[in-house]
């Protein structure tokens, strides 16, 4: 981006449309925190005062998803909750993206057996996964982190 | 044994005949299957044995009798434990709910149910607890299988791959 | 499976009174996923206006088979799947566990291991209840009250952390004793702790106690008497926010409890405030009893020598063959307990938490049940919700401080 001084009047950068699209979703976005279990403890840790994520723009969990961007699945998933996993992310705008935080989402954790979901990438495509039992909310800041490298990333042409 | 214990399992010995079983310090009697609501208000009432953490199951697969019911009774006056078993016997056995003597028993019977099959007679809500209310089978018994996801390493990972379920946009 | 499987009121129609199905009153779902982070409990609510006629819950979102998985794991290795239980009291679930594996196989726990477990036990005490404090104030509207709490819980968690490695999910106490002794740091952060603590419980009584808006929300509200406590199994502050003074540190005590001094809070209201002044007492008391543990802390070895049950330490294996042995079978077989069942029982901050362990001879668990408090919480939800309003609704839940994982398993 360049700033365009020469014309006195300061404040006009000039830029590609991609890269102001792609920066202006990321600087603030609205999590569903999907807190199930014992991740979302780390979540709640996270939000807090000692590793604020409002830092990265996310003040505020919105639990509505008609009204969030990113779903941060936070816990294991059982069988009789996969489909209202499935129902909420269907519920959410484009454009939408999805972190599996910790083991339990991401492929099934410590628990390998009938009553939970092996990896939640069986329900809804996940963009990050991050790993760790639960992951320490310096783990999940840089997951967000990635998200946003990536999202800086995209390009038209893979827009739906 | 716990000398506050000993009246309520003397008595229960002598009414019903019961096998008394003591194992580092805790007595377990073993009662028939259609007397337990009766031994439950004998306890209730005349011992003051006011609560009722414990209700679950045990499945002795090949063996008989399969399954043994487990209720362990608690004494806030006298601050002990006693142990009851019934057992019962078969695919699909069904005993008398506890409910109508100590009300915590309901979710813990509709939980026994769900995860064993023992059905309940006289249950005031017999649905399933924890399992989705269009599952099949009983999972703790031990001819059900675990359910366990074969893991996925290097040389088997495409196999496995184009077997799982992958979820889209 | 990938269905949602919905509840017709055909099937409910036991649940709900005569007018659900006229119309007259609306049935409402307080889905699996709300913002009053208590997990993934619904709620189905039959609301005339904004009066709670009726009120059904329905769990079993966070099943994770933990009964079963338990079967197929060794002792030791089953050990980690109890953390993930009730996740706010993790080194209670750790501690109930050990205590039912300790009395089936006869282990003896070395004074200096049982006062390690009895500060941890009651730090994660003092943790639990401050998230409570923290999502509770949350829902009602404090929200600033959150940020506070999870200010100290911050302080707890980097002790859990120099204890074992992790914050949470410590699996620090083992059969036997504990995974091995504490670093030298451990003493002087607890005592700093505990330096700071009391000035901050005062600061967050300032905020809540003489606040006309928190009295109003929660005095009166979701009244309990003891007679129903009793008879619906309810333990812990909720029962003693009734006027039974009934702890199990004090009725069956366990990890050398009965050495120290402490009082058990009660009030007589039953109701959400009274919850609240039981517990920031409680957080109180915990706090005198770690300061005792501390004091009284005695030197010595931290796990039982127990060969059997016990591994040997790593400098022996090189230089004894019994050692090595040892070692050997307790890392591909596991240690067999004899025959037999117990079930052993400690206090978690919700109520009783239990482990009725049944072993037949072999290296794994034969049946594990955990008899977990917040089942009979939520049972007894219903009785308390009738008549109050939607928004009380909310208070009553938070203040009965449900754990989704500790209900399901």
């Amino acid at each position: 981006m360049g700033i365009d001084s020469k014309s006195g009047t300061p404040g006009v950068v000039t830029t590609n449309l991609e890269k102001l699209a792609n920066w202006s979703r990321t600087n603030s976005l609205w999590p569903m925190g999907f807190g199930l279990a014992c991740c979302a403890i780390e979540m709640m840790a996270a939000q807090a005062s000692n590793y604020d994520m409002s830092r990265f723009g996310m003040e505020l969990m919105r639990s509505s998803p008609r009204q969030s961007d990113l779903m941060i699945v936070a816990g294991r998933v059982s069988q009789k909750m996969a489909p209202v996993l499935r129902n909420l992310y269907d519920q959410m705008p484009d454009p939408k993206w999805v972190i599996a935080m910790g083991d339990c989402a991401a492929c099934g954790g410590v628990f390998n057996n009938y009553a939970v979901v092996q990896g939640v990438d069986e329900i809804v495509p996940v963009d990050v996964y991050i790993s760790g039992c639960p992951p320490r909310p310096e783990g999940l800041i840089n997951g967000v982190l990635l998200l946003y490298e990536k999202i800086r990333k995209e390009k038209f042409a893979q827009w739906k | 044994m716990n000398d506050l214990l000993k009246p309520a399992v003397e008595k229960l010995q002598k009414k019903y005949k019961a096998q008394v079983n003591e194992f580092k310090d805790e007595v377990t009697v073993f009662i028939p299957a259609e007397k337990n609501t009766e031994a439950a208000t004998l306890l209730r009432d005349e011992f003051s044995f006011d609560m009722l953490p414990v209700v679950t199951a045990v499945d002795y697969c090949p063996q008989s009798p399969r399954f043994h019911m487990v209720y362990i009774f608690y004494s806030t006056k006298d601050k002990v434990y006693l142990t009851m078993r019934a057992s019962l016997d078969g695919d699909t056995p069904s005993i008398k709910t506890m409910e109508g003597v100590y009300p915590s028993a309901n979710w813990r019977e509709r939980e026994v149910w769900d995860l064993f099959g023992i059905t309940f007679e006289g249950h005031s809500d017999p649905r399933r607890l924890l399992m989705p209310p269009n599952w099949q089978g009983h999972p703790l018994r031990k001819d059900y299988p675990l359910g366990y996801e074969e893991v996925q390493y290097s040389f088997n990972f495409d196999e496995i791959d184009l077997r799982k379920p992958k979820g889209e946009r | 499976m990938r269905e949602i499987q919905e509840f017709t009121l055909e099937e409910l129609k036991h649940k709900f009174s005569p007018r659900a199905l006229t119309g007259d009153t609306v049935v409402l779902n307080m889905g699996p996923q709300h913002p009053s982070t208590h997990g993934v409990l619904r709620l189905i609510v039959e609301l005339d206006g904004e009066i709670v006629v009726n009120c059904v819950p329905d769990v079993g979102y966070l099943h994770t088979g933990i009964e079963k998985n338990v079967e197929n794991k060794t002792y030791q290795k089953a050990e980690v799947m109890t953390d993930r239980m009730d996740y706010m009291y993790t080194i209670g679930n750790n501690l109930v566990y050990c205590l039912a594996v300790e009395k089936l196989a006869e282990l003896k726990v070395p004074p200096r291991a049982d006062g390690i477990r009895v500060i941890l036990a009651e730090l994660s005490r003092i943790q639990s209840h401050l998230l409570w404090l923290g999502t509770h104030a949350m829902d009602i509207g404090a929200m600033s009250v959150f940020l506070y709490c999870m200010r100290e819980r911050e302080m707890i968690l980097n002790i859990f952390e120099l204890i074992s490695g992790q914050r949470m999910m410590t699996t620090y106490i083992r059969p036997g004793g504990l995974w091995r002794d504490v670093p030298a740091s451990f003493e002087e952060a607890v005592r700093d702790f505990i330096k700071v603590l009391p000035g901050r419980i005062a600061q967050y009584e300032a905020l809540l106690n003489k606040n006309r808006l928190w009295q109003d929300r929660t005095q009166g509200k979701g009244v309990i008497d003891t007679k129903t406590c009793l008879a619906w199994n309810v333990t812990g502050p909720v029962l003693r926010a009734t006027g039974m003074a009934h702890d199990y540190r004090k009725a069956n005590p366990y990890s050398g409890f009965e050495q120290y001094d402490f009082d058990v809070p009660t009030q007589t209201g039953g109701d959400v405030w009274s919850r609240y002044l039981v517990k920031v007492e409680e957080m109180r008391q915990s706090l005198r009893i770690v300061e005792q543990a501390l004091d009284k802390l005695p030197y010595g070895p931290v796990r039982d020598s127990n060969a059997k049950y016990i591994p040997p330490r790593r400098s022996e294996i090189g230089v004894s063959m019994e050692a090595l042995i040892h070692h050997f079978k307790l890392w591909t077989e596991g240690f067999t307990p004899p025959k037999g069942s117990v079930y052993t029982a400690i206090e978690s901050p919700r109520g009783e938490q239990g482990v009725f362990l049944e072993s037949d001879g072999t290296a794994k668990p034969y049946r594990v049940h955990f008899r977990t408090p917040t089942l009979p919480l939520l049972q007894a939800l219903p009785l308390v919700a009738k008549g109050a309003f939607v928004a009380d609704l909310v208070a009553i839940v938070g203040s009965f401080d449900v754990v989704m994982g500790d209900n399901d398993r």
